[in-house]
């Protein structure tokens, strides 16, 4: 699909100007930008947030705010003039001939009607489809198009009845049911966890092979255009600065702002010392001349500074083009990650151990479990955990498997149900209020949205002098030095003392939270996916600063996150938690090599690679995690485990136990034996590939 | 320290510029404090220009009509209505106000107390607050005027008390939301006091929705107090107030209507006027918060 037929052609956008008017002026969100799209074809929009990907979709579909419009360029559906339509041709096209799946399918999905009224809502207004018998067919027949389990059932449900992966499914039914000629999908699998979405990328792969439909996938995540689009299209400030078939792109970016993206972004099985992109994008109301990028870029030069910079054609064959006057050193000298050093610090002492800790929640009262069959929900069941000095500890695993709730329980934020934690060889719920005082100042929280996490009323001087009055009986002038010194060390400008958090932007205010952290030296932090919200340039610097921290103070880290990539790229241990259990821990390269827990390998085949050639064998784990109100009996994974052996899954709990090395450090506990584990999974999950 | 003072100016523009704009950027604001403003200022010296006193009695001139001398007419002692509105506003304003701000001081920490804690002491303080606002305004008022004896305290205190459940319900609710927040969490983790966590670092977030709360409060405020004092329960005799001139004014009705117009006409122009303060100051704070 090299050579674009004209005829071909399904949506042209052509030099488009998108402006919004905001009370101070004109935001100019894009800027002379051109995408075109041919039948069957997957063309992927990459770029941070900010950089106008989700207004080009919906200025396709022209469904921009009431501030904002097109106003210059053009747009042709299937020929058709899309900003001179009529409202009643808009609204055949809408949703009849292109199908807009929004973000957050939670909140895109009416509450108050089942899924199936939804789809058989637009089934009827864009079909000559009148019976509502017909309508309900055609409901359960896209329902099972999009893989979801007995269709007719759930067509009676609610949204908030079906899990997350499963309402996404029900947007995209949505967008199927009229058989659209273009499918756009913005972030569709942001908020997914990686088993859920691997599964989600499945299944747009197989449509695309049936339908021949035309997909926009908009997405800021690389890994999952380099795994299901053809063509991609990147995006900055409103500008498109690369565009080129996802292959030619990824393995020979052509623009210092795709380089630098693709070197900035965490990769597994990659040892890369990630390069943050210094600067931040710059504000659309107010552009600079010249070339947008230029202010970051390493290549840039006085020439970028003037004029307007136009797309330079990289490979005239595979249409390969960048917005950039010296691509051709930036080709033949790319922005690289460079090849990480092996951490070389040795863990000390433990600092905190939990024993056979538990966390109920919903505990119920003496009447509901006494005359009723109350189950508790069981966020935290039987964990063992230690941290030492100056270790980084990694905990990862889905969404609601208790990551976070063992993170807080450990600080004490929560009540223990049962079991102990021991903080420097000192159980915490024998502490005095002054000994538990004392663990307040050396025990941390970093939370996952940092504008949440600060205090939107004070100023960041106070909100990083609270600990320092708190912990230290310092005077004010040097507890004024010392948060200068902060200030310096998180690299934050001196002017950001006297301003207020929403002045700030997101890595800006990870940062002030973090400077809060370290101000009273805590020796231990716990980081509840602090990068979690954050885009992946600033994500590089945060981790890189976090590594940097953590080698100048000695600090202990807990880190929770979902993302593997990240876990392997900072710590030192990692724990695998699924339903409440620690089922596998082991050092970051044991965990990330054979043998491994069943769970550990689906988890890690799930993520897609930035490395669009390669070609893995892939598990997708069936069904969805299970209620931690009342998990399977036996081995808690055995619902979905591709390597169930038999009965033995079903009735009896496997311990952890130590696999491999004599040293006791790597354990999983499952019942298959070593040789078993350390076969090739892969092949077993999915026979026919 | 340089560096403190200017920043305290600087702050003091940022402050004066933000009630600046707060008062112009709405016009339901800018025209509510027009009436306001002017009735406070009025209610202390407005007396002091009349050509009558308040209190002072003309037999000869009893119930007369709007005229030169008497700008709004005389009562039946011949007092001169226009100096004794003048004077009623004090009382009038001053429950308005004086019983709101009692309900903020009582409610807002029996909200923040509730919404912080949760559980039981939620469940206690709320029901308490419930069972007091299940009595009917007026009748709990009555109720508690007759057992403190009528002054205009006891009037400023019986509102008060009706309209704290109404105050502690916001504030509550606005609590809840906040500590959800993960800024509250990173202050337990600091090992705050919950005294510091609840008036420190929830409370100047949930400002906007208390200040809306008890603006539109003053209105409410100011009508149960003119009924209270209708119905014999004010400060009494010889000082004026709205509602006790009404009451007065009612047996000269159908001789001399002027009577009880007058205070009619400044109980609707001021509740209206506060009332519409309290909408324009909904939108003025809503906006600024989608912000």
């Amino acid at each position: 699909m090299t050579q674009s037929d004209i005829n071909n052609t399904i949506l042209e956008v052509e030099n488009i100007n998108v402006e919004f008017s905001v009370p101070d002026g004109t935001v100019q969100a894009l800027r002379d930008v051109s995408v075109s799209l041919d039948k069957g074809e997957t063309l992927g929009i990459a770029g941070e947030s900010g950089s106008g990907k989700s207004t080009l979709a919906l200025a396709i579909v022209q469904y921009l705010d009431s501030n904002g419009h097109v106003s210059d360029g053009s747009i042709r559906f299937k020929g058709r003039d899309i900003l001179n339509a009529s409202k009643d041709e808009l609204r055949s096209i809408r949703g009849g001939e292109i199908a807009h799946v929004a973000q957050r399918p939670s909140q895109a999905l009416n509450p108050s009607l089942t899924i199936g009224e939804q789809i058989s809502e637009s089934i009827r207004l864009h079909q000559d489809i009148d019976s509502s018998d017909d309508a309900r067919e055609r409901t359960i027949e896209v329902l099972d198009q999009v893989n979801i389990p007995d269709p007719a059932e759930m067509s009676e449900r609610y949204p908030h009845e079906l899990s997350g992966g499963q309402q996404q499914r029900a947007m995209l039914a949505i967008g199927l049911s009229c058989n659209p000629d273009l499918l756009i999908l913005d972030e569709p699998t942001t908020g997914l966890d990686v088993t859920t979405q691997a599964k989600f990328l499945d299944l747009i792969q197989d449509l695309k092979s049936e339908y021949n439909t035309a997909i926009l996938l908009i997405t800021h995540n690389l890994g999952v255009i380099s795994e299901i689009a053809d063509r991609v299209n990147v995006l900055y400030a409103g500008k498109m600065v690369e565009k080129g078939p996802v292959k030619e792109v990824f393995s020979n970016p052509a623009n210092p702002y795709t380089q630098a993206l693709l070197a900035t972004t965490p990769e597994l099985g990659v040892d890369k010392e990630l390069r943050p992109i210094p600067g931040r994008i710059p504000d659309l109301d107010n552009i600079p001349d010249g070339c947008i990028f230029a202010d970051r870029c390493d290549y840039a030069t006085e020439k970028c500074e003037t004029g307007s910079i136009r797309m330079e054609t990289v490979s005239e064959r595979d249409g390969h083009e960048s917005r950039c006057l010296h691509w051709e050193t930036a080709i033949s000298d790319p922005i690289e990650a460079e090849e990480s050093a092996a951490p070389s610090h040795t863990p000390g002492e433990d600092v905190l151990s939990a024993e056979k800790l538990k966390k109920y929640y919903d505990v119920g009262g003496v009447i509901q479990n006494r005359f009723f069959d109350h189950q508790p929900v069981q966020a935290v069941s039987d964990v063992s955990l230690t941290i030492r000095e100056s270790e980084t500890v990694g905990l990862v695993g889905e969404s609601g498997c208790g990551k976070s709730t063992l993170g807080r329980t450990l600080l004490k934020l929560h009540d223990t149900t049962d079991g102990s934690i021991e903080f420097r060889h000192q159980e915490l719920s024998g502490l005095n209020k002054e000994q538990l005082q004392q663990f307040r100042s050396e025990c941390q929280i970093i939370f996952q949205d940092p504008e949440a996490s600060l205090n939107p009323n004070k100023t960041i001087e106070e909100i990083i002098e609270r600990p320092l009055k708190l912990f230290t009986e310092n005077p004010p002038e040097e507890r004024q030095q010392r948060i200068t010194e902060l200030i310096e060390q998180m690299n934050l400008g001196r002017e950001i003392r006297s301003k207020y958090p929403h002045e700030l932007s997101g890595g800006q205010q990870q940062r002030v939270a973090i400077a809060r952290a370290f101000a009273a030296n805590p020796s231990l932090i716990v980081l509840d996916e602090p990068v979690a919200s954050l885009d992946v340039s600033v994500q590089a610097s945060i981790l890189n600063l976090l590594n940097e921290l953590r080698d100048e103070y000695g600090t202990s880290y807990l880190l929770i996150s979902h993302d593997l990539s990240v876990i392997e790229s900072i710590c030192d241990r990692v724990a695998v938690m699924y339903l409440g259990e620690i089922i596998e821990t082991g050092t970051t390269s044991e965990i990330f090599a054979p043998p491994y827990h069943p769970y550990t390998r689906s988890l890690l085949r799930s993520i897609p690679t930035l490395d669009p050639t390669e070609d893995i064998a892939q598990i997708r784990l069936d069904g969805d995690v299970p209620s931690a109100r009342d998990p399977p009996s036996g081995c808690s994974f055995h619902t979905r485990c591709p390597k169930k052996i038999g009965d033995i899954c079903e009735t009896e709990d496997p311990q952890l136990e130590s696999v491999g090395d004599t040293d006791n450090s790597h354990c999983i506990s499952c019942h298959l034996d070593q040789d078993q584990i350390e076969s090739p999974l892969d092949m077993v999950a999915n026979p026919e590939m | 320290m340089t560096t403190k003072e200017n920043n305290w100016r600087a702050n003091r523009q940022f402050w004066t510029q933000k009630a600046l704009n707060l008062v112009f950027a709405n016009p339901k604001v800018t025209i509510g404090l027009a009436i306001i403003a002017p009735t406070i200022v009025l209610s202390i010296i407005g007396s002091e220009f009349t050509s009558h006193g308040p209190l002072e009695t003309n037999p000869a001139d009893r119930l007369q009509g709007p005229s030169g001398q008497y700008l709004l007419g005389t009562d039946h002692l011949g007092r001169d209505i226009l100096s004794r509105i003048f004077l009623g506003a004090r009382t009038t304003l001053l429950i308005g106000f004086g019983s709101t701000a009692l309900a903020v001081l009582l409610g807002v920490p029996i909200g923040l107390i509730a919404g912080y804690f949760k559980g039981t002491t939620d469940e206690i303080l709320m029901r308490i607050m419930d069972i007091v606002m299940s009595i009917p305004t007026l009748l709990l008022g009555l109720l508690i005027l007759v057992a403190l004896s009528s002054s205009t305290t006891n009037l400023i205190m019986a509102i008060g008390i009706v309209f704290t459940p109404r105050l502690a319900r916001v504030t509550r609710s606005v609590t809840l939301s906040e500590s959800k927040q993960s800024y509250v969490l990173a202050a337990k983790a600091r090992g705050e006091s919950h005294l510091y966590i609840m008036f420190r670092e929830i409370l100047p977030n949930v400002t906007s929705p208390i200040v809306i709360e008890s603006s539109t409060r003053v209105g409410y405020a100011i009508m149960v107090g003119a009924s209270l004092s209708f119905l014999g329960l004010g400060s009494g005799p010889p000082y004026p107030d709205w509602g006790y001139m009404v009451s007065v004014a009612r047996e000269h009705m159908y001789s001399s209507p002027w009577i009880l117009l007058w205070p009619c006409l400044a109980l609707l122009l001021v509740i209206m006027a506060t009332n519409i303060l309290g909408d324009g100051l909904k939108d003025a704070l809503d906006e600024k918060n989608f912000q």
